[in-house]
């Protein structure tokens, strides 16, 4: 069954950028909550990982910082 | 075992990779991410040929470029150590091991921390390192920019469009930033500019509140909720120990890019080249690679 995936971005931040390009190329389909302009989603952010460095990925309630390629390769069933 | 294994994917490794794969060599290029430096660099002015351009466009054109051609790119698996053995080198990653004829180390750098107490404590809860990143989470608040050469400025100058106060703070008497970004700054009416100051820490509760300096001989708080350090970076040299370095810790070259280790050469800001800018660091990939290619040819005859 497909997972639930939300991603945490800012618009300018590089590793964001690329890691929904990744996703795109994978055909993967997620929401994404840009936290610079969205306040309810930066505090939600907050709250999932306790830190304000993006990107953040919750997938099914399972939070990744970063561009973790490997653990969401992982996380994902992709490998 | 392959002809040659490029480590890092930045400028200089995407650049010796492309020419690589044109000389029809079994290239391996390993790496953490994609980009490295220059993907953060908020606007790119001085990339010949392109007047305007922002780091992660003109990354997306070194990598699409990169498609082009049939290199194999193994991202998310940074090297650890480069060994030599008998006939070529051992390249360690975090998830495998390769080896390889010849080795292009192009690793770059790291940024530079402050080591002051607070930074640690709030790295990702207001101490960042990159604007281009991060910047957006600030909005209407206030930020220190920590470092006054380039990096610094061109922080502040991202900073100061979405920022209610931007404050740039360096230890030297001086900025060392390019003329053209001191004039920028200067016109901006949300920024102020200190200079000889000392950064004692960088306080907070759950989040950083602020920074506690010293300047013109009186200590003071600066209230932010951003602390971005820009104070410069180190090589990642650490996986080839047993190279030449300077006293920066750099990797010496000579005119073909080559190391004090015959077989290995290195390109890019993680050498004593004279000038780390992404231009350079191109150019020295492709220098660093036709002398790989002609090391490779001269062992075969």
């Amino acid at each position: 069954m497909a997972k639930t995936i939300t991603i945490y971005s800012t618009a300018t931040c590089p590793h964001c950028i690329r890691l929904k390009a990744f996703l795109h190329e994978q055909n993967i389909v997620f929401t994404n909550v840009d936290v610079g302009q969205d306040r309810t989603g930066y505090d939600e952010m907050i709250k999932k990982s306790g830190q304000m460095g993006v990107p953040v990925l919750d997938i099914d309630g399972k939070i990744i910082i970063g561009f973790d390629r490997q653990a969401i390769v992982r996380e994902l069933g992709m490998a | 075992m392959r002809d040659i294994i490029i480590i890092g994917a930045g400028p200089a490794g995407i650049t010796a990779s492309i020419y690589a794969a044109r000389q029809r060599l079994d290239v391996l290029l390993l790496t953490g991410d994609i980009g490295g430096q220059a993907v953060l660099s908020g606007d790119i002015e001085n990339y010949t040929g392109f007047q305007f351009i922002s780091g992660v466009e003109l990354t997306a054109k070194f990598q699409e470029h990169l498609r082009q051609f049939s290199v194999d790119v193994r991202e998310g698996e940074p090297v650890r150590r480069v060994a030599a053995t008998g006939d070529g080198f051992t390249i360690t990653t975090t998830t495998g091991m390769h080896t390889a004829r010849c080795v292009i180390i192009a690793s770059g750098r790291t940024p530079r921390m402050l080591n002051v107490p607070g930074e640690e404590q709030f790295r990702n809860r207001g101490v960042v390192y990159c604007a281009a990143c991060d910047g957006p989470l600030f909005s209407g608040k206030d930020v220190v920019v920590i470092g006054g050469g380039n990096s610094g400025f061109d922080a502040a100058l991202q900073l100061i469009k979405i920022a209610r106060t931007v404050t740039v703070i360096e230890k030297d008497p001086a900025f060392r930033a390019e003329p053209v970004l001191l004039e920028k700054a200067r016109l901006a009416p949300n920024i102020e500019l200190l200079a000889a100051v000392e950064v004692r820490e960088i306080f907070g509760d759950t989040f950083a509140r602020g920074v506690r300096i010293v300047h013109d001989g009186r200590e003071r708080d600066v209230p932010a909720e951003g602390v971005f350090i820009e104070i410069g970076s180190v090589p990642n040299a650490s996986l080839a120990p047993d190279l030449a370095r300077n006293k920066a810790g750099e990797i010496i070259i000579d005119g073909g890019c080559r190391t004090s280790i015959e077989g290995i050469f290195a390109a890019g800001d993680v050498t004593d080249v004279v000038a780390k800018q992404i231009i350079v660091a191109c150019g020295e990939g492709a220098k660093a690679l036709l002398s790989a290619a002609s090391y490779l040819n001269r062992r075969r005859s």
